[in-house]
C-alpha cells in the first residue's frame, strides 16, 4: 500500500507547530498503525530528519499510551480499538491519512503527537485509590460481591487512561475517565469507606485541571477503546451529589 | 563497568506542571452547575406540561379557554389577592430561566477554554452528534422565541387584538391564516424545544445520577407529546379548524 500522511509536527511545547505531508510506500496491510509510523520514522532517521514522536509502550491495547487522532477520530474509526491495535488493512491503498495529537488544554503537546497526560495522574492522586492496605487478593468467597456489581466494576476497571474520551469530547471533558475510576472502586466493598470523599475530590480535581463539563454527548464512549459506558458518569454524578449534601 | 551514555533530554521539559490550586465548591464545579441546569430544566418541563394541557382547552371552546385563563388568576381567592399563584409561578419561572442560562453560558465558556485548538481533519461525530449545537444554539433560539411569545400572547403588544382582549381572541387572531408567518415561527420554535428536550430530559436524569440508556426513548416520547400538544392549537387555527 502507498499512503499520504499529513502529520502534526511540533518540535516542542513552545513551537507553534504545523501539518507536514509525507509519502509512505510499500506498507503491508498486516502492519499495525504504529508499525507503519515506524517505517516512516526509519526513513526519516536515514535521511537525517527528525522522526515523528509518538507515545507507545505495550502495543497490545493495554497500556493506554498510544493515543492519536486519525482522520478526525480518536484512535481511528475502528471501534473499540487502540491505535496500536489498528491495522493498515482498514485503510485504502492511496489514502490520505491525517494524524493529530489529542487536543485539550489540560493535555499540552510535548512534541509532535505526544501529549502530557499528567492531569489524569493528578485526578487519580486526588482519590482514585483505596487507603487501607488491602493485602493480596482475598479468597473469592470471603467477601461476597453481587455478580452484577462485580461485572460492572470490572468493566469500569478496564479503562486504560488513554485520554481518547477527552480528545473526542467537544467540551474537553474528562468525565468518562474520572467516572470509570470512581465507578470501579465505588461498586466494590473495599471502596466503600472513601466512596463519597473520593467522588468529591476526583470531580473537583477534574475541574481544577481545566477540563470541561459533561453534556452527555456520548462522543467519549463511542471512541473509548474499552467501551466504558455512559452509565458510569451517572454513577459518578450520583456519588458526587451525595457527597455535596 | 558500566558505560554512561550522555544524552540530552529527548524533548524540552513541559512548562506546565500541576495547575495552580483553585478552590472548587459545589456551585463552582461543573457538576454543580449541571445540577442547577437539571433542576431548573425540570421546573420548566413541568410548567410546559401544564401550559400545553391548558392550551388544548381551545379545542373544547373559547369559553372553556377563557375560563381557564381567568381561573389561573383567581385561584386561591379570597385567601390571597388576585393573581397571587400566577405571580408566584412567574417568579419561579423567571428565576429558573435565569439560572439555566447562567449555568449554560458558564459551562459553555469552560468547555471553550478546555478545547482551544480545533482538529484539522473535520471531526466526525461518533455519537448522536447534534447535542452540542442543539443544546446551545437551540437554547438561544428558544430564549428569543420566549420574548416574542410573551409580547404576542401575554402582553398583546404585537398581537392584532392588542392588550385589552380576551385570551382566546388573542390566540385565534394571532394565528389567523393571514398571519401564517407567525405560525411558522411557532412551529420552528416548538420543534427546537422538542429537540432540546429530547436530549435534555435524558441528560437531566443522567446529571442527578439516575440516567440509563433505557430512559432515552422515554425522553424522546415526552418531547414528541409536548411538540404535538403545543403545535395542535396554532395549526388548527391557521387551517381554520378552530375559529
Ligand atoms: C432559555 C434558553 C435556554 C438555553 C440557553 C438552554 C441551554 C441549555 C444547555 C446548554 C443545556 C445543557 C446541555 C446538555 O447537558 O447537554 C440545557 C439543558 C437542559 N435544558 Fe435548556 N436551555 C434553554 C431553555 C430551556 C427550556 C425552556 C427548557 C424546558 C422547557 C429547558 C430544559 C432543559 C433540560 C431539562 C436540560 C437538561 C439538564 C441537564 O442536562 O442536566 N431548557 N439547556
Ligand atoms: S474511559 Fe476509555 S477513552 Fe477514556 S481514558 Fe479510559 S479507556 Fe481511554
Ligand atoms: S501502545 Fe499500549 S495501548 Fe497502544
Amino acid at each position: 500500500m502507498n499512503l499520504v500522511l499529513k502529520i502534526w509536527r511540533q518540535s516542542g511545547p513552545s513551537d507553534s507547530g504545523r501539518m507536514v505531508k509525507y509519502h509512505v510506500k510499500d506498507v503491508s496491510p498486516d502492519m499495525s498503525f504504529l508499525e507503519m509510523l515506524d517505517v516512516l520514522n526509519e526513513r526519516l532517521i536515514l535521511e537525517g530528519d527528525d522522526p515523528v514522536a509518538f507515545d507507545h509502550d505495550c502495543r497490545e491495547g493495554i497500556c493506554g499510551m498510544c493515543g492519536m487522532v486519525i482522520n478526525g477520530v480518536a484512535h481511528g474509526e475502528q471501534v473499540a480499538t487502540t491505535t496500536c491495535q489498528l491495522h493498515m488493512r482498514h485503510f485504502e491503498d492511496g489514502a490520505t491519512i491525517t494524524i493529530e495529537p489529542w487536543r485539550a488544554a489540560p493535555f499540552p503537546v510535548v512534541k509532535d503527537l505526544v501529549v502530557d497526560r499528567s492531569a489524569f495522574d493528578r485526578i487519580i492522586q486526588a482519590g482514585g485509590f483505596v487507603s487501607v492496605p488491602a493485602g493480596s487478593a482475598p479468597d473469592a468467597h470471603s467477601i461476597p460481591v453481587r455478580k452484577e456489581d462485580a461485572d460492572s466494576a470490572f468493566d469500569a476497571a478496564t479503562c486504560i487512561g488513554c485520554g481518547a474520551c477527552v480528545a473526542a469530547c467537544p467540551n474537553g471533558s474528562a468525565s468518562l475517565f474520572t467516572a470509570a475510576k470512581i465507578t470501579h472502586l465505588s461498586l466494590l466493598p473495599q471502596g466503600q469507606p472513601e466512596r463519597l470523599s473520593r467522588a468529591k475530590a476526583m470531580v473537583e480535581q477534574m475541574d481544577a485541571e481545566g477540563f470541561g463539563g459533561c453534556t452527555n454527548t456520548g462522543e467519549c464512549t463511542a471512541v473509548c477503546p474499552k467501551g466504558i459506558p455512559l452509565d458510569t458518569i451517572a454513577q459518578m454524578n450520583s456519588d458526587y451529589l451525595k457527597a455535596a449534601k | 563497568m558500566t558505560a554512561t551514555i550522555e544524552r540530552g533530554a529527548a524533548t524540552e521539559p513541559v512548562a506546565s506542571a500541576a495547575p495552580p490550586p483553585r478552590k472548587v465548591r459545589f456551585l463552582t464545579s461543573s457538576n454543580g452547575k449541571k445540577v442547577v441546569m437539571a433542576v431548573t430544566g425540570a421546573v420548566m418541563v413541568l410548567f410546559l406540561v401544564g401550559h400545553m394541557v391548558g392550551n388544548l382547552k381551545i379545542f373544547i371552546g373559547k369559553d372553556s379557554f377563557n375560563e381557564y385563563a381567568h381561573a389561573l388568576r383567581t385561584l386561591l381567592e379570597p385567601i390571597a389577592p388576585y393573581r397571587t399563584l400566577l405571580t408566584l409561578v412567574e417568579i419561579v419561572l423567571v428565576v429558573s430561566v435565569g439560572l439555566h442560562i447562567w449555568a449554560a453560558v458558564s459551562l459553555s465558556r469552560q468547555a471553550r477554554r478546555a478545547r482551544p485548538v480545533k482538529y484539522v481533519a473535520r471531526k466526525k461525530s461518533q455519537a448522536s452528534g447534534y447535542t452540542t449545537h442543539i443544546m446551545r444554539w437551540g437554547g438561544v433560539t428558544i430564549a428569543l422565541f420566549v420574548v416574542w411569545h410573551l409580547l404576542d400572547l401575554t402582553f398583546g403588544v404585537v398581537n392584532p387584538k392588542g392588550t385589552n382582549s380576551l385570551p382566546a381572541d388573542r390566540m385565534i387572531a394571532g394565528f389567523d391564516p393571514s398571519r401564517w408567518w407567525v405560525t411558522i415561527i411557532y412551529v420552528v420554535a416548538v420543534v427546537m424545544v422538542g429537540l432540546h428536550l429530547r436530549h435534555g430530559i435524558w441528560s437531566m436524569f443522567q446529571t442527578v445520577g439516575r440516567g440509563t440508556a433505557r430512559l432515552r426513548p422515554v425522553a424522546a416520547l415526552v418531547s414528541a407529546v409536548l411538540v404535538i400538544g403545543f403545535l395542535a392549537p396554532p395549526l388548527a387555527i391557521t387551517f381554520g379548524v378552530v375559529k
